[in-house]
């Protein structure tokens, strides 16, 4: 009975810090987006402001107005569509070399591939927005998309998975008749479905959030990210306006949390694939 | 050796795709940026003529690159400690069998798929001080909230922006420990548990060595991401406020707007590959120096 009361009493201490904390980390999207959901004076009324009393989607239709936000969301679901399906596709036939082809040089080469993934973008960007620069690209959907086709995150990945696949399936498609690149296709990258959709998943949010390449590459209405976008709703001296950047937020931020949502496990797959036992 | 020959072709046509993107995107931008670092050019980049490589030195030893180089180690420094921290306890608190315990989970990993412009603009909004929600409920405590907001004073601007990336890494932090204490045996626990181990010491000498490889992994990758914070410099706070400079990083001294050096590729370039030996150091001796103590189990 006294243990009952005891054990019960820790539960409930347990759970009223779990709630707090998660209180603590929720609260800038719950402040932004209550604050998005009231428009004028009643957005800047704190702390009434957190209260969910009054909600209207006029700032959010404001701002998807004042920003141009429908075409922004359309570039950055283009370009994020595209860099996925490229680094998929780039990733699974190096993999495939790395994994099931033997050629002079292997190592070497392989050895070139990891050591590229030392190089931050920070890095190369001075000279990459010049190289786009002198091929016409500034302010094009080639500019934001080709730079980000091969990941060596992507090539390694798929390398590991494919080196799990037994030699020998492989060894009997080739008596069958069966060439790479139809193995790759029907047998290999189906088995790696998992790892695939990881890959796949980390590349799309990783382009869709892409900040410093995007603002070096492009200024124009037509081509801008959202990402580029939110920064234009920013009006830090016209208080009138300000509320408008949290409909943009909104906008920017839902699609990305309804895929975090639907995709957890395969985020949490993808991210601690490259920590747990090193 | 036949069959090596054999291969080839096919390996090739497999590789040219990524190996080309990868020569062109990433390899010539680093070796042609380790050339233009000892080039003075004009704005055209036409005329450029050698001055040695010892600019790689004189860049280094400007005032602008030291200060720079400062801003980004405090930043570093105020960032990768809580944010471990704050990520550990995190983990330590969802890791129990409870009911509803995967929502908790879903609410701490949430912010792991926030961009940097996402989580600097909500920042932006809540720390703004005439109508910011932090401003106004919070002022009686920390009066600069308001006057003149924390972005907008030299001395709490560097913080600001750490706890808008403390924030924003934390559902990453989150979700590499989670999965770093999940994979901990329990029978370690319960063995620690017989031989009369309290809680404390079981954290301490069972679950820390345990993580070991985890934190590793984050402290590496919150250090990589503090060094180079660009959108966050950008969006916050321009690199001031004002001309102070009390926020220009690296990154931002190279790509930032209203840069010193925004025209000039040479010295543009020597920074860009000063901060990637910074980071190549850094994570070098972060390896190193946990080398001999994480433990990877077997």
């Amino acid at each position: 009975m006294a243990t009952d009361t005891v054990r019960g009493a820790r539960k409930f201490g347990r759970y009223s810090l779990l709630v707090a904390v998660a209180a603590i980390v929720l609260f800038p999207i719950y402040a932004v987006l209550l604050q998005a959901l009231k428009s004028g004076a009643d957005a800047f009324d704190h702390p009434r402001s957190l209260l969910p009393v009054d909600l209207t989607f006029d700032t959010i239709r404001s701002a998807w107005t004042a920003g141009n936000l429908g075409k922004l969301l359309m570039n950055s679901l283009f370009v994020s569509t595209v860099v996925t399906i490229g680094v998929i596709v780039t990733s699974l036939l190096a993999g495939y070399a790395f994994a099931f082809l033997n050629f002079p040089l292997k190592k070497i080469v392989f050895a070139i591939y990891l050591s590229t993934m030392l190089v931050p973008g920070e890095v190369t960007v001075v000279i990459n927005q010049r190289t786009a620069d002198s091929f016409g690209w500034l302010n094009t959907y080639q500019g934001l998309i080709v730079p980000s086709l091969a990941s060596t995150f992507g090539v390694f990945l798929v390398r590991q998975v494919f080196l799990q696949i037994p030699k020998e399936l492989r060894e009997a498609a080739a008596l069958d008749g069966v060439g790479h690149l139809r193995f790759l296709y029907e047998v290999a990258a189906p088995l790696s479905r998992p790892t695939l959709g990881a890959l796949g998943l980390f590349t799309f949010l990783g382009t869709w959030n892409a900040y410093l390449w995007p603002s070096q590459v492009v200024n124009d209405n037509a081509h801008r990210t959202i990402q580029l976008g939110l920064e234009r709703l920013k009006t830090p001296n016209d208080i009138s306006k300000f509320n408008l950047v949290t409909g943009g937020l909104v906008v920017a931020a839902l699609p990305i949390f309804i895929m975090l949502v639907v995709f957890q496990r395969q985020l949490v797959r993808g991210l601690t694939a490259g920590a747990v036992k090193g | 050796m036949k069959r090596k020959l054999r291969d080839l072709p096919p390996a090739l046509l497999m590789l040219v795709p990524s190996l080309g993107l990868l020569a062109v995107w990433t390899i010539y931008p680093l070796v042609r940026a380790v050339d233009y670092g000892h080039k003075a050019c004009d704005i055209s980049v036409r005329n450029c003529r050698d001055v040695g490589w010892d600019r790689y030195w004189t860049v280094f030893q400007s005032k602008e690159f030291q200060d720079a180089l400062l801003v980004s180690l405090k930043l570093a420094l105020m960032t990768v400690p809580v944010g471990l921290v704050l990520g550990i306890g995190l983990a330590v608190l969802a890791d129990k069998q409870l009911k509803g315990i995967g929502i908790f989970r879903t609410v701490f990993s949430s912010t792991v798929a926030t961009s940097v412009a996402v989580a600097s603009l909500v920042w932006f909004v809540l720390l703004q001080p005439q109508v910011g929600v932090l401003a106004d409920l919070l002022s009686g405590w920390i009066p600069k909230l308001k006057n003149p907001g924390l972005l907008n004073d030299s001395s709490t601007a560097l913080p600001a922006v750490a706890l808008s990336s403390i924030w924003a890494s934390l559902g990453f932090t989150f979700i590499i420990i989670m999965a770093g204490l999940q994979s901990v045996p329990r029978d370690l626990y319960e063995s620690a548990f017989v031989d009369g181990a309290g809680s404390f010491r079981r954290f301490t000498n069972v679950t820390l060595p345990m993580l070991t490889p985890s934190i590793l992994f984050v402290t590496v990758v919150l250090t990589t991401r503090a060094l180079q914070a660009y959108g966050e410099i950008a969006l916050l706070t321009g690199g001031g406020p004002q001309d102070t400079k009390a926020t220009t990083t690296i990154p931002y001294l190279i790509y930032g707007n209203n840069s010193l050096v925004h025209n000039d590729i040479g010295i543009k370039s020597a920074s860009a590959v000063l901060l990637f030996l910074l980071c190549l150091t850094f994570a070098a001796v972060q390896f190193r120096g946990f080398g001999k103590r994480v433990h990877y189990g077997n």
